[in-house]
């Protein structure tokens, strides 16, 4: 519910992980995750233990839904086309972090 | 590849997922969508402490529209820790065990003294950040080394784990962990609340699956959206959840699908249900909640401290409520039916510094939330 | 005396934090008999960071400072490194920059390790040397095994300020300067004193800085109006103090405060906010509007000021409020209230 931080796998020894969120390092375990966890997965960390690994599509899916929600939502609105505006830009701006 | 939502905030580089832009477009996307009902607000509820955490220090109450109210339920674990489930901690404490438990617990009043001010007096009480180092002490010493465990399923789930790797004998749980499904029936049951729609905590739902809210949904005709908690997380979910008031659909919907699916974490609730078994309990401050409380299960009883120490804790001195304790509303204000401003006491003799309610106590508590960020100021939205 | 505030019968460990309930233990008991400022002496009832006394035509700077640290060797720096620090740069913020020399008392646990001490003294000896000063006088005493937890060390120091800076010289319009980035001596103790296994990257940033404030105060002259040093309490505090003296509103712009990645990580983990985390080689400066650029730029041009930046401005509105603008929205900083403690769910 809360402290659940999503951090990147380095190493797996049996149960244990080392973690890295945002450049710090935890031990993390594993005994409840959902998932089998590798070096370069994404897991989401609560108290000391994996509650979840997350996988990478995932993340664009839910900003897609974001992106979704906010053009069905706007769909008939006359100030749609400035926010539709504000989101394009928003896009370019970070188009060299777009794979 | 860089890690898509999860980059670290480098310089000039925002978070995907605390991108302003987008946010402002979603608060933009509120505004409009709830317009029509600024006479008569659009009433949600969310039940996580981290929720209220996040709307606060994100300044997202300042920047809510005026037809929209988002009301913190009783979704702080510190806060529904019952006064007698304190007092039981305390008197193990002032027995000269060795108590541990996590940060928030140590300064919550029980019926008269916390955790802290046993420690001030000379018992052991220590903070821990995980469970794990806390069987890790029992494993360094050969006396007795009581856990208190606060917090709610995903918390629970922490719990089950170390029970279940076979724990030092000298280790024991005194279990105060809580369900937060149950709560949300009696908060939609109770007479007066006008809850139009529940926001669902994305990390508790990662372990139970968005389906525990299906029956839910059916029995109250109420939508539930289950978010995150960057701040486009909780924008997106209020916005989900205010489109689904508005066509009138009750229905469940996951708006966190990178950690959130239907079923949920199978392997956590396999270890979670076969320690710990739902029983009835009081949250502090609401009363009974049917189901609200997790005990550990028969076969986990060598490890429960309620039987272990269960001399000490048969007739544990309980003083009578102080008269603030009276007239503290924290359950009123768990329960949405107030608000913090509402209590004669909040910031007058219930501070930060002398709490008298949990609410204030607790980094999530809906008073200290409030005492703190502002509660509604009227600070206006980023330039 | 004033009254006793309900509550408080025993000294808890909030009235050592830096915050609020120190303040009140110092206004209520160890300033209470002593409100009057005399016109040669500026003491204890002021609350600032060093007491100003009159001698002949100028003011001299005289502070102290008791060093409880734990642990005693940190990554980034030890207690000896701590306690010269502290007071060097509690004499610069109050404009003393050339301290005349330093006084070292040590309380010293039956058991404790010569070779640390060994260690700690040769961390005194090079921050002084960092610091252009010397420890002239000290004391030395021992208490029994268990009766002090290892080592307490308290230093006192004097030095002339040319012109005294205060801490309640804020006015609406003026600039807050930061000379580098927040929370990292706090975070690196936490981490280390909890065991949070949180790696390396946590390093305290204890540092004398008088020679940054130097620079600082040839760049502004009388445009720089305030000064404090963010330690117990962290910026939090400390702008929370300066705006109640100076009667303005603080706002700070979120974007602009100056994070390390590992700090900011760490925090977010522990759910801490750097703001309210104690900094030991940082200091906060009130500047004037149109002197607030070149201010900045002298401590840019420093060593220690790499990192320093305009976070905020003060505002008429408010007064004694701390206001944040995350760019989503707006909200209060708060002081923190106690010992910071990792939050939990």
């Amino acid at each position: 519910m809360c402290l659940g931080v999503p951090g990147r796998v380095v190493a797996v020894e049996g149960l244990l992980a080392t973690v890295d969120f945002w450049g710090v390092r935890r031990t993390v375990r594993l005994d409840v995750v959902d998932a089998p966890v590798l070096p370069g997965d994404y897991v989401l960390n609560h108290v000391g233990f994996a509650i979840r690994r997350i996988p990478e599509p995932e993340i664009e899916e839910t900003l897609a839904l974001y992106e979704t929600l906010l053009r069905s939502m706007e769909a008939e609105d006359p100030m749609a086309d400035d926010v539709r505006a504000e989101l394009a830009a928003a896009r370019e701006g970070e188009g060299g972090d777009e794979r | 590849m860089s890690a898509s939502g999860l980059a670290p905030p480098a310089d000039g580089e925002a978070l995907r997922f605390r991108d302003p832009v987008r946010a402002r477009a979603l608060l933009r996307v509120l505004e409009r969508a709830t317009r029509p009902r600024e006479a008569d607000p659009v009433c949600l509820m969310h039940v996580c402490g981290s929720h209220e955490q996040a709307i606060a220090r994100f300044g997202l109450r300042a920047a809510l529209p005026k037809g929209l109210r988002v009301i913190a339920g009783p979704g702080c674990p510190v806060c529904v820790t019952d006064a007698p489930e304190v007092d039981e901690a305390v008197t193990l404490a002032e027995r000269g065990l060795r108590v541990l438990t996590y940060g928030d617990m140590l300064r919550v009043p029980g019926s008269a003294r916390s955790l802290a001010d046993a420690r001030a007096e000379g018992a052991r009480v220590e903070v821990v950040y995980s469970v794990a180092q806390a069987v890790d002490a029992a494993r360094a010493c050969d006396e007795e080394l009581v856990f208190f465990a606060t917090g709610f399923e995903t918390t629970a789930v922490a719990t089950a784990a170390v029970l279940l790797g076979d724990p030092p004998p000298n280790f024991s749980v005194l279990s105060a962990h809580k369900y937060i499904p149950p709560v949300m029936e009696i908060v939609a049951e109770m007479p007066g609340t006008r809850i139009e729609g529940f926001l669902a905590a994305g990390h508790a739902a990662t372990i139970t699956g968005s389906a525990v809210f299906e029956p839910f949904v059916a029995r109250h005709g109420v939508p539930v959206v289950v978010a995150g908690f960057e701040p486009l997380d909780v924008l997106a979910g209020l916005a989900r959840l205010v489109e689904l008031v508005r066509r009138g659909e009750p229905r469940v919907e996951n708006a966190f699908p990178r950690c959130v699916t239907r079923e949920g974490n199978r392997r956590a609730q396999e270890r979670l249900w076969s320690v710990f078994e739902p029983a009835g309990g009081c949250w502090r401050g609401i009363t009974r909640v049917p189901n609200g409380n997790l005990r550990l299960r028969p076969a986990f009883v060598r490890f429960d401290a309620r039987r272990r120490f269960e001399a000490w804790l048969r007739d544990p001195a309980r003083p009578a409520p102080s008269p603030l304790a009276q007239q503290c509303v924290c359950g009123d204000v768990m329960a949405g039916l107030a608000s913090p401003s509402d209590c004669a006491l909040f910031g007058r003799s219930c501070t930060p510094a002398t709490p008298v309610g949990a609410c204030m106590v607790s980094s999530e508590g809906t008073c200290r939330i409030w005492h703190q960020y502002g509660g509604h100021p009227d600070l206006g939205v980023s330039a | 005396m004033s009254a006793r505030p309900p509550g408080e019968a025993r000294i808890g460990l909030r009235h050592g934090a830096g915050g609020p309930a120190m303040r009140g233990l110092v206004e209520s008991l160890f300033a209470a008999g002593q409100r009057e400022d005399a016109p040669d002496r500026i003491g204890l009832g002021a609350l600032d960071d060093g007491a100003l006394l009159r001698v002949g035509a100028r003011w001299l700077v005289f502070t102290t400072d008791s060093h409880v640290v734990k642990p005693v060797f940190f990554p980034g720096g030890d207690i000896g490194r701590l306690a010269v620090s502290g007071t060097v740069n509690d004499l610069a913020m109050m404009g003393a920059t050339e301290p005349l020399g330093l006084s070292c008392s040590v309380i010293l646990e039956e058991g404790f390790e010569r070779e640390a001490l060994e260690r700690i003294q040769a961390s005194i000896d090079a921050t002084c040397r960092e610091a252009g000063t010397f420890v002239v006088t000290g004391d030395t005493k021992v208490m029994g095994r268990g009766e002090l937890d290892g080592v307490v060390l308290n230093t006192a120091g004097i030095g002339f300020a040319e012109r005294p800076v205060r801490d309640d010289g804020l006015r609406p319009g003026d600039r807050i300067l930061v000379t580098g980035t927040l929370g990292d001596h706090g975070l690196a103790v936490m981490a280390r004193r909890h065991d949070l296994g949180l790696g390396e990257e946590l390093r305290s940033d204890v540092a004398p800085l008088n020679g940054l404030v130097r620079a600082a105060l040839a760049a502004g002259g009388e445009a720089v109006v305030a000064m404090k040093d963010p330690t117990r309490g962290g910026v939090a505090s400390a702008l929370h103090e300066m705006a109640a003296k100076g009667g303005v509103g603080v706002l700070l712009q979120e974007a602009e405060l100056p994070v390390r990645p590992a700090v900011r990580a760490a925090a977010e983990l522990l759910g801490l906010d750097p703001l309210q985390v104690a900094n030991e080689g940082k200091a906060l400066l009130g500047v004037r509007p149109e002197a607030a650029k070149r201010v900045l730029e002298a401590l840019q041009a420093h060593p220690l000021g790499r990192d320093a930046r305009c976070i905020g401005v003060c505002t008429p509105e408010r007064p004694g409020a701390v206001i944040l603008d995350t760019g989503f929205g707006r909200r209060l900083v708060a002081e923190a209230e106690g010992e910071l403690l990792p939050r939990i769910c």
